[in-house]
C-alpha cells in the first residue's frame, strides 16, 4: 500500500513538473503574470516528491520485503540506522533522493526568491521543472524504486558491509544536496540567458545557493575522504578514483563560481564567465552522477551497472547540458560586459583564481576520462593513477594557494599601492619554513616541502584581510572568507605533513612481539574472536606506547554473513600531533599475523581544514541570508 | 568572450557524449587475455592432496599427450557448480589433473566424495605457489597443457555449459 502510494506520488510530481514547465513557457497566460501559479506548482511538486521519498524510507525502516528494492538491499537484522541509510545505499533510492532534493530546491527558490524580476524567475523555474521532469522520467521508466516482488522473500539480501558505517548515513545525502543545490545556479543562469538579464541581480540570487551547495560538497568530500581513510584500511585519504573525481569536479567548478559570482554581484564584471561556470558546475554534477551510475569507469566504488540506465542518463545530460551550452553560445554575445578592471586588483586576483581552478578541473576531467578515450581510439586498456594527478594538479593547487597570500587583500578595480608589504608576513614565514625543512628534513619531496612552506605562510596571510577592520562590524562574509582560507592553509599543512613524514611498517608478528613505528612502540598482544550485531570478527589487541601511558588499539577483521563479506576495520589512535593507524591482515604460517602500522604526523589537519573551509562557507552563507538589507532593496515579500 | 570560443564548451560536451556513447554501445570486452599461453609450464612438484591419490608435478605434464589442469579448492563455491561439467569433460576422454589450493586433505576428500572425482592426480598447493606460478589469480581456473608441456589455454572462473565446446576444441587443438 505504501509502495503504491509512493509510486502514485512520484507520477503526480512528474505531472506537476510538466505543468510547471508549461506555465513557465507561457501556456497559462503571460509569463510575468503566471508567476504565482508557477510558484504554487513548484512548491506542491517539491512536497509531493518529498512524500514519495518518505514512503521509500518507511518501506526500508519496516523491512517490507515485498518491495524488490528493499529485498535486494536490506535485511531485517540490520541496525536501525543502516535500514534508514539503506534507502539511498542503492541505485533507485539514491536517484529518488537526487530528484527529491532537486524538486525541494525548486520549491525553496519559488517560495523565497523575491528579488529577481518575475520573467527571469519564471524562466528559471521552468528550467528547474524541465530538469526535474527528465529525472522523474528516468525513475518511472528505468529505475522504479517501488517495484513489488511476488512472492515476497522471507528476508533481504543485505547491504554491502563496507557501507554499514555511520559515515554512510550522511555522506551520500550531503554530496547529493551539494550536487543538486548547484542545479539552482544552473537554472538561474538559463533563465538569465533566456531573458537576456545577466547582471548583479542574478548573481545575488545565485550566491546563497552556490555557497550552500559548496559548503555541502566540501563537507561531503571531507567526510568521504575520512570514511575511505578509516574504512578501506589502506592508510590513504585520497585515491583519485573516478568516483572521488566525480565529486571533486563539481566542487572545483563551484569553488571557481563562488569567487567569480562575487565579481558579478559586486562589480557587474565577469558576466559571461560566471554564467559559463554556473552551467559547468551543475553539468559536472550530472556528469559525475552519470559516471557513478552508469558504471562506465572502473572504480573501487561499485554500483548497480545497467547499460539502459547509463544510456538514459547520458541522453538526459546531453540534452540538458547541450541545450544550455547552445543557449550560452547563442545569447552570450548580447550580454554586456561589466566595469573594466586592471590586472592588479581584486577582480584580477579572482580571475587568476578562476583560471587556475578551471585548469585543475580540466586536468581532473581529462585524467578521469582519458582511459575511456584511449580505449575508444587505440583499444588499449589503461588507467590514469595518482602519479598523473599528483604531479600535474598539485603544483597548480600550490600556485593557487600562493596567490591566496595576496589576492584577498587587493582592492576592487585598481590597486595602486605596493603589494610587497602586504605579502611580506607570508613570504617571511614561507622562507623560514623552507629553510627549516631543508635543514631538518633534507630528504622530503619538493611538493611536500613547498606545501609545508605555503601552508604555513597562508596561516597568517589568511588573517590579514581583518587588519584595519573593526572586528565587531566586519561582515560575516569576510569572517567566512578568512576562516575558509585558514582552512585551506590547515588542510595543505596536513596533506604535506602526511606525504612528507608518514612512516609505515608491514610486519608478520606473533603474540608478545613488539614493533616500532615512528615514536611508537607497539606490542601485539593477542587475537580473539568477538561478535557484533550482524558480524563476527577477529579482534587484535595492540598496546601502543611512546614514553608515558599505554593506548590500546583493536584492529579487526570482520566477517559479515549477509551478504558474506570480510572487511578490515582499522584501529586509529588520534593524538594532537598525528594518528597511529593499525590494520590486522591475514594469519600467516607459524602463528604469525600480518600487521600493518602507520604513524601519520598531523594527518588530521587535512579533515580539520576541510571542516574549517565548510564552516567558513556556512558563516558567509549566514551573512548573505540574514544580512539586513538597505530599505527598498527588494520587492515586497515574506522577509521584508 | 571571444566569438569563436562561444561554442567551444558545446564542442567539448559533444566529444564527451560521443566517446561515452561509443563506450556504452560497444560493451567492454571483459575477457582478460592470458599471458601464460604459449609458455612452458613452470616447474613445480606438489605433494598429494588426498591420501591414496598421486600428487602433481610439472614433470607429469608434457608427456606426449595434452592434459587439463583444474585449479580448485574445497572451500570454493563456484567449484561445486563446475564439478558436474568437469565430469562431462572426463567422460569425453580428456585426462584432468588438479591443484587444490590452500586446502586440507580431509576437506578435499569430503569435497570429492560429495561432488565427484574426475581427477587423475591432485597436488596440494597450501600456499598458492604453484597457482601463482601458473598465472592463476583465483579459483576455479582451468588450463590445457599440450604434449610438450606448453600452456595452450587458460579458462578463468567456473566452467559453464557454454564453455564445454570451447574447452573440448582447445583440447583437440592441443593434440
Amino acid at each position: 500500500m505504501i509502495a503504491e502510494a509512493g509510486l502514485a506520488a512520484l507520477w503526480l510530481a512528474a505531472a506537476l513538473a510538466a505543468l510547471q514547465l508549461a506555465l513557465a513557457c507561457g501556456f497559462g497566460g503571460e509569463q510575468g503574470k503566471s508567476i504565482r501559479a508557477v510558484r504554487a506548482v513548484a512548491v506542491t511538486q517539491g512536497l509531493v516528491t518529498l512524500i514519495a521519498f518518505a514512503a521509500l524510507v518507511e518501506l526500508f525502516l519496516h523491512s517490507d520485503m515485498s518491495v524488490l528494492l528493499v529485498a535486494e538491499n536490506s535485511h531485517s537484522q540490520k541496525p536501525w540506522l543502516y535500514k534508514f541509510a539503506g534507502t539511498w545505499g542503492n541505485h533507485e533510492g539514491s536517484m529518488l533522493l537526487w530528484v527529491t532534493v532537486l524538486a525541494l530546491a525548486g520549491a525553496i527558490v519559488a517560495l523565497f526568491e523575491r528579488r529577481l524580476d518575475h520573467k527571469t524567475l519564471g524562466a528559471s523555474l521552468g528550467a528547474q521543472a524541465l530538469l526535474a521532469l527528465g529525472f522523474f522520467a528516468f525513475l518511472l521508466i528505468a529505475s522504479n524504486p517501488f517495484e513489488r516482488l511476488d512472492p515476497a522473500p522471507l528476508d533481504g539480501r543485505g547491504l554491502n558491509p563496507l557501507l554499514q558505517d555511520p559515515g554512510l548515513a550522511f555522506h551520500p545525502p550531503t554530496l547529493y544536496l551539494g550536487y543538486v543545490g548547484l542545479s539552482v545556479a544552473f537554472s538561474l543562469a538559463v533563465g538569465g540567458l533566456i531573458r537576456g538579464n545577466v547582471g548583479p541581480a542574478i548573481a545575488r540570487a545565485m550566491r546563497p545557493w552556490i555557497l550552500a551547495a559548496w559548503v555541502l560538497l566540501t563537507l561531503g568530500i571531507t567526510a568521504g575522504s575520512y570514511w575511505a581513510y578509516y574504512e578501506l584500511g589502506w592508510g590513504g585519504w585520497w585515491f583519485w578514483d573516478p568516483v572521488e573525481n566525480a565529486s571533486l569536479m563539481p566542487w572545483l567548478a563551484a569553488t571557481a563560481l563562488l569567487h567569480s559570482v562575487n565579481v558579478l554581484a559586486a562589480r557587474g564584471g565577469l558576466r559571461a564567465w560566471t554564467m559559463m561556470l554556473a552551467l559547468v558546475a551543475f553539468s559536472m554534477s550530472m556528469i559525475g552522477t552519470f559516471l557513478v551510475r552508469s558504471g562506465i569507469l572502473t572504480s573501487v566504488h561499485s554500483f548497480a551497472v545497467d547499460p539502459l540506465r547509463g544510456t538514459f542518463i547520458l541522453a538526459l545530460l546531453a540534452l540538458y547540458i547541450g541545450a544550455a551550452l547552445a543557449l550560452f553560445g547563442l545569447r552570450i554575445a548580447h550580454v554586456k560586459e561589466g566595469a573594466p578592471f586592471e590586472i592588479v586588483s581584486r577582480e584580477g586576483g579572482l580571475v587568476a583564481n578562476n583560471l587556475l581552478l578551471s585548469v585543475i578541473l580540466g586536468i581532473v576531467f581529462v585524467g578521469t576520462l582519458y582511459p575511456l578515450v584511449a580505449e575508444a581510439l587505440s583499444g588499449d586498456k589503461l588507467s590514469v593513477g595518482p602519479p598523473y594527478f599528483n604531479s600535474v594538479a598539485s603544483p597548480l593547487a600550490l600556485v593557487l594557494a600562493a596567490l591566496m597570500l595576496v589576492g584577498p587583500q587587493l582592492k576592487w578595480r585598481r590597486d595602486a599601492k605596493p603589494v610587497l608589504p602586504r605579502v611580506a608576513p607570508g613570504l617571511l614565514v614561507a622562507a623560514a619554513v623552507l629553510i627549516a625543512t631543508v635543514l631538518l628534513a633534507p630528504n622530503i619531496g619538493l611538493l611536500p616541502r613547498f606545501g609545508l612552506a605555503i601552508g604555513a605562510a597562508l596561516l597568517p596571510a589568511s588573517l590579514l584581510p581583518l587588519i584595519g577592520r573593526s572586528l565587531r562590524r566586519t561582515p560575516l562574509a569576510i569572517w567566512g572568507m578568512v576562516l575558509a582560507h585558514t582552512g585551506v592553509a590547515v588542510a595543505i599543512l596536513g596533506m604535506a605533513s602526511d606525504s612528507a613524514f608518514t612512516q609505515e611498517k608491514l610486519t608478520a608478528v606473533r603474540p608478545g612481539e613488539r614493533v616500532a613505528v615512528g615514536p611508537w612502540l607497539v606490542e601485539f598482544r593477542d587475537v580473539l574472536p568477538i561478535a557484533g550485531p550482524n558480524w563476527t570478527a577477529l579482534d587484535a589487541e595492540l598496546r601502543a606506547s611512546r614514553g608515558t601511558g599505554v593506548t590500546v588499539l583493536n584492529p579487526q577483521s570482520r566477517y559479515f554473513a549477509e551478504p558474506p563479506t570480510t572487511t578490515n576495520e582499522a584501529a586509529i589512535d588520534t593524538s594532537w600531533n598525528g594518528q597511529l593507524y593499525a590494520v590486522l591482515g591475514e594469519p600467516t604460517d607459524q602463528g604469525r599475523w600480518q600487521l600493518r602500522l602507520w604513524w601519520k604526523p598531523f594527518v588530521t589537519l587535512i579533515w580539520l581544514g576541510g571542516f574549517l573551509i565548510a564552516f567558513g562557507g556556512a558563516l558567509a552563507l549566514a551573512g548573505r541570508v540574514f544580512r539586513r538589507r538597505p530599505q527598498g532593496f527588494y520587492r515586497t515579500g515574506p522577509f521584508v | 568572450m571571444n566569438r569563436s570560443l562561444r561554442f567551444l564548451p558545446l564542442l567539448v560536451l559533444l566529444a564527451f557524449v560521443g566517446a561515452v556513447a561509443w563506450r556504452l554501445s560497444s560493451p567492454a570486452d571483459e575477457k582478460i587475455e592470458s599471458k601464460m599461453i604459449g609458455r612452458t609450464i613452470p616447474a613445480f612438484a606438489l605433494a598429494p592432496a588426498v591420501p591414496g591419490k598421486a600428487g602433481l608435478s610439472s614433470k607429469d605434464l608434457g608427456s606426449g599427450k595434452p592434459r587439463m589442469i583444474n585449479v580448485f579448492a574445497s572451500w570454493c563455491v563456484p567449484c561445486i557448480a563446475e564439478a558436474p561439467l568437469l565430469a562431462e569433460l572426463k567422460a569425453k576422454g580428456i585426462p584432468i589433473d588438479a591443484i587444490a589450493v590452500r586446502d586440507r586433505p580431509a576437506d578435499v576428500a569430503e569435497f570429492l566424495a560429495q561432488r565427484g572425482d574426475p581427477f587423475e592426480r591432485i597436488g596440494a598447493d597450501p600456499e598458492s605457489r604453484a597457482q601463482l606460478a601458473l598465472g592463476s589469480s583465483g579459483v576455479p581456473e582451468t588450463f590445457i597443457v599440450d604434449g610438450a608441456g606448453i600452456i595452450r589455454y587458460q579458462h578463468m572462473g567456473p566452467i559453464e555449459p557454454d564453455d564445454l565446446p570451447v574447452l573440448v576444441a582447445q583440447w583437440e587443438a592441443a593434440k
